[in-house]
């Protein structure tokens, strides 16, 4: 559904979503990657677990909610993509230790 | 507007709503005069355990009360379920009260063994446990916890639901619920009772004050007493998590919906508007300690908030000699004994007469020759 610009010239780094590479650019947010990457990267809500993708893209709905690198219910669309990162879509509540 | 009422309720917070619930389930006619949503209201800001371990220390009745209360509240969660459609959530197997480090094992287990030698208080089966059994029951506890106390009696619930519950019920029972209406001053002659509010006169044939810490102004109106000791609390409250704590603690519970509560403070204090940050922190190292995983938490909320306690912590129910048909309804445990309100209270006001085998020793008479002993209606 996303696209990226024509011309973006911006560097290019590998991030891992549930293990799998994903190309991604310097300078994006997790969320905006995961949106970028054309996969799946819905998250279960953690009451009722309703299906929900990254919407304000501003730090405000917390409905970008993801594990980043071990580390559970982060707001991907606050946190830039690093090379080599771990990413995680959340499947309802936080887990134990995560 | 005036409509005469069979009884009129002062206070909508959870010991008014259940009392008008239970009015008008027995079909009588109820208003409930409540102030606005800025009143400082402990219905709001309670910790939500159905809790019986510990409870009456120096007042036996109250253990009973209390254990009464316990085992009324599956039959009022049903009701509220079958009325309302929401389900209040109710955990009743059994509760914790976890200690760190040797000194606190040995505290507590004084303090159960004080209670076991009080008469009736050895039936709701209060006991000591080693850390390595409380390890059985609650897997993730830290290598400080030292052991605890269990009681299979206690437990938990949603207790903003059940206060949402206890609204939407009575308005279904056709009580009618007037906010914004705090009650100046209450005359009472001729069987009838005339309040005073911001909107107007209110007259009802019997009047039940259930107003917190306002009860301590309104009571003398009607020749009743209700002393009040100022308490304040706070809680800290965490992100949700899956669920890892099958039992409620004095001091932590996981909600129906996952998020951790965290709080058992109690300040000498009134003023519910500044939080006391260096007691939040102590609440959470503490949480951490007993359940390591927890520091990994984001916390999402906190809040400091006013508790109704009676000056020896224990509840005041009375009806006046001089005003018959005013009765006083105050305590600090409005979840615990919601179903008591609700059943048993709700059918002496209509009946006319407090039950003295039930509630006769909650009479404030007991402070007249005694200025409050300094008991232990809380922990």
């Amino acid at each position: 559904m996303f696209k990226r610009a024509e011309g973006d010239t911006r560097r290019s780094v590998t991030i891992h979503v549930e293990g799998r590479a994903i190309e991604a650019r310097e300078g994006d947010s997790v969320s905006a990657a995961l949106l970028a990457s054309g996969l799946d990267a819905r998250r279960a809500t953690a009451v009722s677990g309703a299906k929900r993708l990254p919407y304000c893209m501003m730090g405000v709905c917390f409905d970008c909610l993801v594990t980043i690198d071990g580390v559970g219910n982060r707001q991907g669309c606050l946190v830039p993509v690093v090379d080599g990162m771990q990413i995680e879509i959340q499947k309802g509540k936080r887990e134990i230790g995560k | 507007m005036r409509k005469d009422y069979d009884v009129a309720v002062v206070g909508g917070g959870l010991l008014g709503s259940a009392i008008a619930w239970g009015l008008g389930r027995l079909g009588q006619r109820v208003a409930v005069l409540d102030e606005g949503d800025i009143a400082k209201r402990a219905s709001r800001a309670n910790f939500a355990l159905v809790w019986v371990q510990s409870k009456g220390l120096g007042m036996p009745a109250y253990t009973g009360w209390t254990v009464r209360g316990s085992q009324a509240w599956p039959k009022l969660a049903d009701e509220l379920k079958a009325q309302t459609d929401l389900d209040v959530a109710l955990q009743q197997n059994g509760g914790f009260h976890l200690t760190l480090g040797e000194a606190e094992y040995e505290q507590r287990t004084q303090l159960v063994a004080r209670m076991h030698n009080q008469t009736g208080a050895a039936d709701y089966r209060m006991e000591m446990l080693l850390a390595s059994e409380v390890k059985k029951m609650l897997p993730l506890i830290g290598p400080e916890v030292s052991g605890g106390s269990f009681c299979p009696f206690d437990g938990h619930v949603n207790s903003l639901r059940t206060f949402r519950a206890f609204h939407t019920g009575m308005k279904q029972f056709g009580v009618d619920y007037l906010p914004e209406r705090p009650v100046a001053s209450i005359a009472g002659d001729g069987g009838e009772f005339r309040l005073a509010t911001s909107q107007g006169e209110m007259r009802a044939a019997k009047v039940v004050l259930a107003a917190g810490n306002v009860n301590q102004t309104l009571a003398p109106m009607v020749g009743l007493s209700a002393p009040m000791g100022p308490t304040r609390g706070q809680i800290v409250v965490t992100e949700r998590t899956v669920p890892f704590l099958p039992h409620p603690l004095t001091t932590i519970r996981q909600t129906d919906e996952g998020t951790v509560m965290i709080g058992d403070s109690k300040e000498d204090e009134l003023d519910d508007r500044v939080q006391n940050l260096p007691i939040n922190a102590v609440m959470a190292d503490r949480a951490q300690r007993m359940f390591p995983h927890l520091a990994r938490l984001n916390v999402v909320r906190s809040w400091t908030g006013i508790r109704v306690m009676p000056k020896d912590g224990f509840p005041i129910y009375d009806q006046s000699e001089t005003h018959p048909g005013a009765f006083v309804a105050c305590c600090h445990s409005g979840v615990t004994l919601a179903a008591n309100h609700a059943f048993d209270i709700a059918r002496m006001v209509k009946g006319g007469a407090l039950e003295p085998e039930l509630v006769g020793a909650f009479t404030a008479q007991r402070f007249v020759n005694d200025a409050g002993a300094g008991g232990s209606g809380y922990y």
